[in-house]
């Protein structure tokens, strides 16, 4: 296993890039931590998969160097860097049996049989796949090949890190749930350096213990899934994460009081600085629909079995409220907005607030 | 209003579709939920005429239509895949069925804009599909659907190959568009979340069986059978063999939950119970839960909630909760059923009756 | 209800079927007749039952002209498919050279089979051929009219330049629909060119080579043009295939009899091979 730094790296697929805009990867300089479990998040073109890319050695940088543990392996190939990639759909042999697939990494590597046995038969343990060992891997399952695919990286005791390629796009609902607590569970035992790449924010937060948030070539946010979910640093952090993502409104602040429209709501603190186009942001989970607060007329309610999701109209603008599946709206509805819910944005831009 | 009347297909020694009975009437949405390889398309494609049945009869509006081809039936189908043309403007493609239709300009250029309008593709229209969004490509097809003015539009999991937040913004407008059209629209989704935004009526398909058809709302609440159950429910349906003794539910070691006051009546023997992952608490929230002693496998968060899974007795369960809680594999947790949520199915899987209090 | 469209369909191939039967099993039907009875001329038949059957069948000059089919077949197989291969797997499978190596490719397949066979009659000769002369003149002597091997070695060189590139564009067309990740994921698992080859991409082209090894082998045994313009079936009969023989026997000894029986059995070999070629095929298809 090992540490990853992606040094300044920039990537454009033009032979000659000249502005910003070539460029698929802007400037991206971040440190992945031995051992961590990492997701790559955003919109399809942001950039993920083409940093993974680069990371796996698929793909060369334009500008700026990769290391592992410390040693600059830019110019190295795929075979050389010793990772492990599933991607997208599943890749297995289809003339082999599942035993021979996850021999094969050890046989291309002239690993001695008896160990190449050792280790096949460990894998085939981790990833619930023993009695499927003689079968031929054409007839499986989508998400039993997409386990061998995952099985070819496991194999390989000195592995420096798995990278995952949105790996459940073809995977149903249910068993995306059973293979993403394995794969969890693997994490766990073995302490893979993970790296993640998707577009669905449930893969991305519940399987990483970091979440890199980006858009348009550049990194918006890195957080732990709380941190994403309470203090986005960006009104896109604030879309993109949440279902649905974060109710975001034009206002004026005056001390610790916002004005939106006729009405006011109030701060937990005052801004530390408040210049360009001011914006608040509560998610749907914090705000409150009750008897009390500030006038909304209800345009719809979404019954979504575990909860419902309100849609309204506050002082001409939409407005999304989520709240438990047995609570009652009031007739008269009114909306209120938990402090510890609110953040204001300068220019998208998360601002502090003082006490 | 579109029959099916016993409609089976078989194919060589594979049952595709067994049996089916549906009546779908027109204005009304209606989403087919089932994992892959469960039916939804092969149900389409009857529907569509693009497929005869082995046996059974297919009525359009009073008239069998069992064998009428595809060109004959005023249907309109949107794929997994963007499918639209190419070498045309996203205006010319959203034409195109009214031209083939021989409509007049005037009409045909109304048409469009409305249609355009109603997508949000007005800025787009001429553009080629090609220099749009995987999105935009998409909106395209669904206009082209939509001005056809079809009798029957058949949507094959249209969202499937979009991302997460496309997917949501469409999902929450689709409703909206397919009200304004008024016509039967057929939707195929493998996603319980995905039926339950669209709202409707929902039949759930398993084996090349609808296992039961009804407002999408019911159909979650109140399920007929296990296997409704569970191909409704994201995260995984919660279950649990127990043996009913009179008043209680039991079992060795560890359970006991009294039995739902309208189905005391019922034979003492074994049940399946069911209930959703939320409803699963870590705290006692009404009088009646009843405590259960579970080990912690694996803890996922999103944000806001997290997913406990948790092993309790052999089986695997999945606890939704608000907040964020940080358990550690191994760790016991004292975890709380709702007897008023729970489910009760005999032992060939059918529902013995709904839960006491649905809301 | 199935039955509605499919008198109708009946109706619609009417014509078809009206064309088949003028220009296929008319012909065939007279072929069976010529085959069981003798003549001759002037518009005469014997009843002659199956003594041009028995009579074939125990001919030398039969089972030689077949044994030169097979091998001919054989040995151009041999060749076209790996070769066919080779290429494909070294053709570029993006940019500007696709255009131009498909065109290339193509160009060959777009000859007529006699003005290839008039090409390399030409081509082969030693006082004016490109071809002949240059190997002569290095100081081999080759002479396709007078020796068969030489012989041999044109109508086959002449074969594998004319048909291999149709093996190549199947192969290219199953090579190019591998996706990408099959090969990254082999670079991952650290897989060499020849575990790629035999792992992916043979397996991604098993279907089209099927397809290419059944129409290569069926042209083949059919084969008759090239060889007839070029050595005539010579030197002696070294070069005379099945096809050959045939047209030999009605046209130039007018055996209409023993000829007909000829073309029936050629008919029946062929029918079988392909039986045999489609099954292996549909079988291969269900395993999947």
């Amino acid at each position: 296993m090992a540490r990853i730094d992606v040094n300044h790296i920039r990537h454009s697929y033009l032979a000659d890039p000249r502005k910003d805009s070539d460029f698929a990867l802007k400037e991206v300089h971040h440190t992945f931590e031995d051992g961590g479990a990492y997701a790559l998040l955003g919109p399809s073109g942001c950039g993920k998969t083409t940093l993974l890319n680069i990371i796996s050695g698929l793909l060369r940088p334009s500008h700026g160097q990769l290391l592992f543990n410390g040693k600059d392996v830019t110019n190295l190939s795929t075979q050389e860097r010793n990772i492990a990639q599933v991607f997208q759909f599943p890749v297995i042999y289809d003339t082999m049996t599942v035993y021979d697939n996850l021999a094969f990494p050890l046989r291309n590597r002239g690993v001695p049989e008896a160990d190449v046995d050792r280790k096949v038969r460990e894998t085939l343990e981790m990833t619930d796949l023993v009695s499927w060992a003689g079968r031929k891997a054409r007839g499986l399952t989508a998400d039993q090949k997409q386990k061998i695919s995952l099985g070819r990286g496991l194999v390989r005791s000195d592995v420096n890190a798995i990278l995952f390629d949105e790996p459940l796009t073809v995977i149903d609902p249910h068993m995306k749930w059973v293979l993403r607590s394995q794969l969890k569970q693997l994490h766990r035992r073995f302490g893979y350096t993970m790296v993640y790449v998707t577009h669905d924010q449930t893969e991305a937060l519940t399987f990483a213990e970091r979440v890199v948030v980006m858009y348009d070539g550049e990194i918006v946010q890195i957080g732990t899934p709380t941190e994403l979910f309470e203090r986005p640093r960006h009104t896109f952090v604030g879309y993109f994460i949440g279902s649905p993502g974060m109710n975001v409104m034009p206002v004026k602040v005056e001390g610790k009081v916002a004005r939106l429209g006729s009405q006011s709501i109030q701060l937990p603190g005052a801004l530390k600085s408040a210049e360009g186009a001011i914006e608040l942001g509560v998610r749907p989970e914090y705000v409150r629909i009750g008897s009390k607060g500030m006038p909304v007329s209800i345009t719809k309610v979404e019954d979504v079995g575990r909860h419902k999701v309100i849609r309204a109209k506050l002082e001409g603008r939409d407005i999304a409220a989520i709240i438990g599946e047995d609570d009652e709206i009031p007739a008269d509805a009114k909306v209120s907005f938990e402090p510890a819910g609110i953040n204001i944005y300068a220019d998208s831009w998360r601002v502090e607030m003082g006490a | 209003m579109l029959e099916l009347r016993n409609v089976s297909k078989v194919v060589g020694a594979d049952t595709h579709i067994a049996d089916i009975s549906l009546t779908l009437n027109h204005g009304s949405l209606n989403v087919l939920l089932g994992p892959t390889l469960s039916g939804k398309t092969s149900l389409m494609r009857l529907m569509a005429g693009l497929d005869v049945p082995t046996s059974g009869s297919i009525w359009f509006d009073g008239k069998d239509v069992t064998g009428v081809r595809v060109q004959k039936r005023n249907v309109a189908m949107v794929y997994q895949q963007f499918i639209n043309y190419p070498a045309m403007t996203v205006y010319e493609n959203i034409a195109s069925p009214l031209r083939v239709a021989g409509i007049d300009k005037a009409s045909i250029d109304r048409e469009v804009r409305k249609a355009a309008d109603l997508l949000k593709l007005t800025p787009y229209l001429d553009r080629t599909p090609l220099n749009l969004s995987g999105g935009q490509q998409q909106r395209t097809a669904l206009a082209r659907a939509i001005v056809k003015n079809a009798s029957l539009v058949l949507l094959d999991e249209p969202l499937a190959n979009l991302d997460y937040k496309l997917r949501e913004e469409l999902r929450e407008e689709l409703p909206k568009i397919f009200a304004e059209a008024g016509t039967i629209f057929v939707y195929a989704t493998t996603e319980p979340h995905e039926a339950l935004l669209l709202g409707g009526n929902t039949a759930t398909l398993s084996q090349g069986r609808v296992t039961q058809f009804g407002p999408t709302v019911e159909v979650f609440r109140r399920p007929v059978d296990l296997v409704t159950a569970k191909t409704f429910a994201d995260p995984p349906l919660n279950t649990i063999v127990l043996a009913k003794k009179g008043k209680h539910l039991l079992l060795d070691g560890g359970v006991n939950l009294p039995v739902p006051t309208d189905l005391v009546g019922i034979a003492d023997g074994n049940y399946t119970i069911g209930f959703q992952p939320h409803h699963l608490s870590l705290d006692r929230s009404n009088a009646g839960s009843v405590p259960v002693r579970a080990k912690v496998s694996i803890t996922e968060i999103t944000g806001s909630e997290s997913f406990i899974h948790l092993d309790f007795a052999d089986v695997r369960w999945v606890m939704l909760t608000h907040g964020i809680r940080h358990y550690e594999t191994d760790d016991e947790v004292e975890v709380f059923i709702d007897p008023r949520h729970i489910m009760v199915f005999d032992g060939n899987g059918r529902a013995v009756s709904a839960p006491s209090m649905a809301a | 209800m199935d039955k509605t469209w499919n008198n109708k369909a009946w109706f619609l191939v009417l014509p078809v079927l009206v064309l088949v039967a003028f220009s296929a099993v008319i012909p065939l039907m007279t072929v069976v007749n010529y085959s069981v009875q003798d003549t001759f001329g002037n518009n005469q038949f014997f009843w002659a039952g199956t003594e041009w059957f028995e009579e074939l069948l125990a001919s030398d000059r039969f089972w030689q002209a077949m044994g030169r089919n097979l091998i001919f077949s054989f040995i151009i197989l041999a060749i076209e498919v790996p070769l066919g291969i080779f290429i494909a797997l070294n053709m570029p499978k993006k940019g500007w050279g696709v255009p131009v190596c498909l065109v290339l490719m193509a160009l060959p397949l777009l000859i007529p089979w006699n003005v290839v066979g008039t090409i390399w009659q030409v081509f082969g000769r030693n006082d004016i051929g490109l071809l002949g002369y240059t190997v002569n003149a290095l100081g081999i002597d080759y002479n396709y009219v007078k020796d068969p091997f030489d012989a041999w070695v044109t109508v086959i060189v002449m074969d594998v330049w004319h048909w291999t590139s149709l093996v190549v564009l199947l192969c290219y067309a199953g090579l190019v629909s591998i996706p990408d990740a099959f090969y990254q994921a082999a670079k991952i698992d650290g897989a060499s060119r020849w575990s790629v080859f035999r792992y992916i991409q043979l397996p991604k082209m098993q279907r089209v080579l099927l397809i290419a090894v059944l129409l290569r082998f069926m042209d083949s045994f059919m084969i008759y043009t090239e060889p007839f313009v070029v050595t005539g079936g010579g030197p002696g009969n070294s070069t005379t295939f099945l096809s050959i023989d045939l047209v030999k026997m009605a046209l130039g000894q007018f055996d209409l009899g023993p000829a007909a029986a000829m073309s029936l059995v050629y008919f029946l070999i062929i029918l079988l091979l392909s039986w045999v070629f489609y099954t292996v095929m549909t079988n291969y298809d269900a395993e999947r």
